[in-house]
């Protein structure tokens, strides 16, 4: 059933630039894009973008995603390192975190590095606030039936805590993939040799519009992917949640 | 027989707004090994803090509450609460398992035998692979009290385990609690507010007196188990005791009404003169 809202939408999209209701220099139709994808999906630097992007989303995601992982369960576990986190956390999270690219490439460089870490940063606030609701959120009851059985604090950690933070984790997963992905392409938009956003960022200035859009689609179906990764992790590893089908 | 848990003058009292409040004060009671001790009283009076001490989830801020410990191989206490509390990420066979894992008394396949029993007696076995979220509310109930006797407590702990289950279910597993104890005899400590059900189950039912709470009366119920409500109803002594309890509770949930809505009319009070004075 989903694919039919988009395929819909791309139909009307074909019709209205045949029929020359819309401007084709600025809306290539859909098949003109496809066509063009079709093309660049032969040549082996499209391969190389699409996989030097993977890679610094991933290695970024990781650089981030472990750390706040962390942070937000001691932030959950441990009042002393919430009283020490949470004001740090509330001051630097609404920072647009493009704001900071600059500086970023100023302290990191225009390599690969700088990649990682912008990516990195904005992964790891996302992933420290959704896992520290995750435990925050947790009914206390749950703590009291184990601590009543006397289980010591590595049990409780592991059997309650953990579990019981899961579902606020795989919430940050799932935006953090959005956020990665969006702050990747603009890194890549200032300072890259290649990578997707390098690669619409050079069709713009040479005026190669079907260029861009291969690019948005690539960007779009990496975005679906990804969700679509998450959901498929959450459906393995929380078999307990109910969910609506 | 010999006291397993006494408490004396045991006070509690919570910081609150404006002052502290004193939620038990002075409670002295004692509890005989294999007792199965009721307890009610009005809502608010402290019951279920004073079980939560016996748990080990609190603490007195007066007095001294002591509890023998038998055998260093069981757990002291296992506690049934009225709200869900089975884990929802742990399946049925799992959550009545958690006990044994998480005190270190997991014992191969003697403790599997003993999981399935429990899930046999609460009727739960054909269920053992669902998750909480497919089970009805009775079925969560019924898998926390299977949960607590799986771990062969001391003493069993429940802080009105049924209220809030449908009458139906409530009188099925008033029913195999009894049954369940009287085949697994142990200390039981029982809240309820339910004289029924403190009459139907207790050796014994303590009456407690408002906030702060304190032990109004000790009435001792002479029935021979096996009991059900049913035949139990049928005697006039069921109907004398039950009107004894009620009598004695009667005034004390009139006064708990009024302190509350004195209480409220404080706060009111405290309210409007923090908005005139800002
Ligand atoms: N952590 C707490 N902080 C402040 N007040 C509390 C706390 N726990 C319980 N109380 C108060 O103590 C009183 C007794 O509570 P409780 O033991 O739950 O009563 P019961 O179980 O008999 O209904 C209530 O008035 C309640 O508001
Ligand atoms: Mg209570």
């Amino acid at each position: 059933m989903w694919i039919v809202s988009p395929l819909a939408l791309l139909l009307l999209w074909e019709a209205c630039a045949r029929l020359g209701f819309i401007e084709v220099r600025f809306f290539p139709a859909p098949s003109t894009i496809f066509a063009k994808l079709w093309e660049l999906i032969g040549t082996a630097g499209f391969w190389i973008d699409v996989g030097t992007s993977l890679r610094r989303m991933f290695i970024g995601f990781f650089m981030g995603a472990i750390p706040g992982l962390i942070v937000g369960l001691a932030m959950g576990l441990f009042r002393p390192v919430r009283e020490i986190c949470q004001p740090l956390v509330a001051a630097l999270y609404p920072l647009p975190k493009i704001a900071i690219l600059p500086l970023i490439l100023l302290i990191f460089g225009i390599g690969e590095l700088s990649k990682y870490v912008i990516v990195a940063i904005g992964v790891f606030f996302l992933m420290t606030i959704n896992t520290f609701a995750g435990v925050a959120n947790i009914p206390a009851i749950y703590f009291d039936v184990a601590r009543n059985l006397r289980a010591s604090r590595w049990h409780i950690y592991l059997t309650v805590a953990l579990p019981g933070a899961l579902p606020g984790i795989f919430t940050g997963l799932r935006v953090c993939m959005g956020v990665a992905l969006l702050l990747l392409v603009a890194a890549e938009f200032v300072g890259a040799e290649e990578g997707i956003g390098y690669r619409i960022w050079w069709a713009w200035s040479v005026f190669w519009v079907t260029n861009m859009y291969v690019g948005f689609a690539v960007i779009a179906l990496l975005g679906f992917l990804s969700a679509y990764f998450v959901d498929w992790l959450e459906r393995r590893f929380l078999p307990w949640q109910r969910r609506q089908t | 027989m010999p006291d397993k848990i006494v408490i004396r003058e045991v006070g509690r009292t919570f910081d609150v707004k404006g002052g502290v409040f004193a939620a038990l004060d002075r409670v002295s009671l004692d509890v005989q090994d294999k007792e199965f001790l009721c307890i009610v009283g009005p809502s608010g009076c402290g019951k279920s803090t004073l079980l939560r001490m016996l748990g080990g989830l609190e603490h007195p801020t007066s007095g001294i509450l002591t509890i023998h410990h038998g055998e260093a191989d069981r757990p002291l206490t296992a506690m049934i609460f009225q709200e869900e509390s089975v884990f929802p990420w742990l399946t049925v066979e799992k959550n009545a398992a958690y006990g044994l894992k998480v005190t270190g008394t997991w014992r191969g396949p003697e403790s599997v035998e003993r999981v399935d029993y429990f899930l046999e007696k609460t009727g739960l076995a054909r269920f053992r692979t669902f998750y909480p979220y497919q089970l009805s509310g009775g079925m969560k109930q019924r898998l926390s009290v299977a949960r607590a006797f799986v771990t062969n407590p001391e003493i069993l702990l429940m802080d009105e385990p049924f209220a809030a289950l449908d009458e139906q279910n409530k009188l099925l597993l008033q029913q195999e609690l009894g049954k369940l104890w009287e085949e697994n005899r142990g200390t039981v400590v029982f809240i309820t507010h339910s004289l029924d059900e403190a009459v139907l189950l207790g050796d014994r039912v303590l009456v407690m007196s408002s906030a702060p709470g304190r032990i109004k009366q000790s009435i001792p119920i002479p029935f021979e188990r096996p009991r059900t409500l049913m035949s139990l109803r049928r005697t006039p002594e069921f109907n004398r005791i039950t009107q004894e309890l009620w009598d004695l509770l009667r005034d004390e949930v009139e006064r708990a009404r009024a302190e509350e809505s004195g209480r409220v009319a404080a706060t009111a009070t405290v309210t409007i003169n923090a908005e005139s004075a800002g």
